[in-house]
């Protein structure tokens, strides 16, 4: 009983820290006037952001990793849809993987 | 005419959201076995998915459970881990002006690294829609709370995900989502610096901070380029500018 408290309250407390994080964003430029550097920056944060997601499996996990990420930005390049762009960039790694 | 654009809108959400899906379900799957093998009930670990909804997070977190459970410590890194969705938030909740006060609430607590980047993929081609955007969440958060509810009550090991390739489907849908933020060369600078930094963060500092490194590095990269053709952006970004 103590032991699925204890459970329970970790898993509150997860949530509570992850959803101040989600609604945090909400409240963070409230009043800013965004424009110039300000929106040039914001605008970047997408893509700084998603890259920053991936760089480490993209650059620092290994050759295979690394080469398919190329082949993937190929294919995304090409403007390929989704779905053939991600079964391309799976079935790379796999076989990258098999081989290196 | 406006529910069936509505309708519309949702499906293209859906449709959108699906080979995320296809790769989501055997990771939730995954998640669920593992926090199982370190003894949490299928509801407890439907209950992570269902309100922490953060696959990182989640992965770190069973990864440290363990008996006597380090509750501050899991608390603490889940939030390290999640910071960055205060980024993500800051740039979304621009794009949140056609979502009722609920809904910017709901869209915010439902927001993924993969939900955000289709958001922020919308807004470059038209305004984001509620139906839209729950139609890319939604989903998302059913088949990752059906996942691991499974995966907990199989509990039983499925495997390394990586033998598939599974694992890099969510870096190759990210890659297929930043192709469209290309802009030429300024893009160019933000993207090699944010990876190299990230890359190198990762390496250096423990912990997912590597996540805000390379994203904030990146966006000064902007900034500081901007400034360089402030003039001439001037009247692009007047009329760009967001009310």
């Amino acid at each position: 009983m103590n032991d699925s408290l204890v459970t329970i309250a970790a898993i509150i407390g997860m949530a509570l820290a992850t959803w101040l994080t989600r609604v945090g964003g909400l409240f963070l430029m409230k009043g800013v006037t965004v424009k110039g550097r300000l929106k040039a920056a914001l605008d970047a944060l997408p893509p700084a952001v998603l890259m920053a997601v991936i760089a480490p499996t993209v650059l620092a996990t290994g050759t295979a990793e690394t080469l398919a990420a190329a082949i993937t930005a190929m294919a995304a390049l090409l403007r390929l849809p989704m779905i053939a762009v991600v079964a391309i960039g799976v079935a790379a790694v796999v076989a990258l993987r098999a081989v290196l | 005419m406006h529910t069936s654009r509505r309708a519309a809108d949702f499906r293209r959400g859906v449709l959108d959201i699906l080979p995320v899906l296809a790769a989501a379900a055997p990771i939730g799957l995954l998640w669920g076995t593992l926090a199982a093998a370190r003894g949490l009930s299928p509801f407890e670990a439907w209950l992570t998915s269902a309100t922490v909804f953060a696959g990182a997070a989640q992965f770190v977190a069973v990864d440290m459970w363990r008996d006597p459970l380090p509750l501050l410590l899991i608390v603490v890194t889940t939030l390290i881990v999640n910071v960055r969705h205060l980024l993500m938030g800051a740039s979304l909740q621009r794009h949140l002006g056609d979502f009722s006060g609920p809904g910017r609430l709901l869209a915010m607590l439902m927001m993924t690294d993969e939900s955000w980047a289709f958001a922020e993929r919308k807004v470059l081609a038209e305004p984001l829609r509620p139906a839209y955007y729950f139609g890319v969440a939604g989903p998302m958060w059913l088949v990752w709370t059906a996942a691991s509810l499974a995966g907990a009550v199989a509990g039983r090991t499925l495997g390394d995900p990586a033998v598939y390739g599974f694992d890099f489907a969510f870096s190759a849908m990210f890659i297929a989502i930043l192709a469209g933020f290309w802009k030429g060369p300024r893009t160019a600078a933000v993207l090699a610096t944010s990876a190299v930094s990230a890359a190198l963060a990762k390496l250096a500092v423990p912990g997912a901070w590597y996540i805000i490194i390379g994203g904030v590095a990146g966006v000064i990269v902007a900034a500081l380029l901007d400034n360089d053709v402030d003039a001439d952006d001037a009247d692009q970004r007047g009329e760009s500018a967001a009310p």
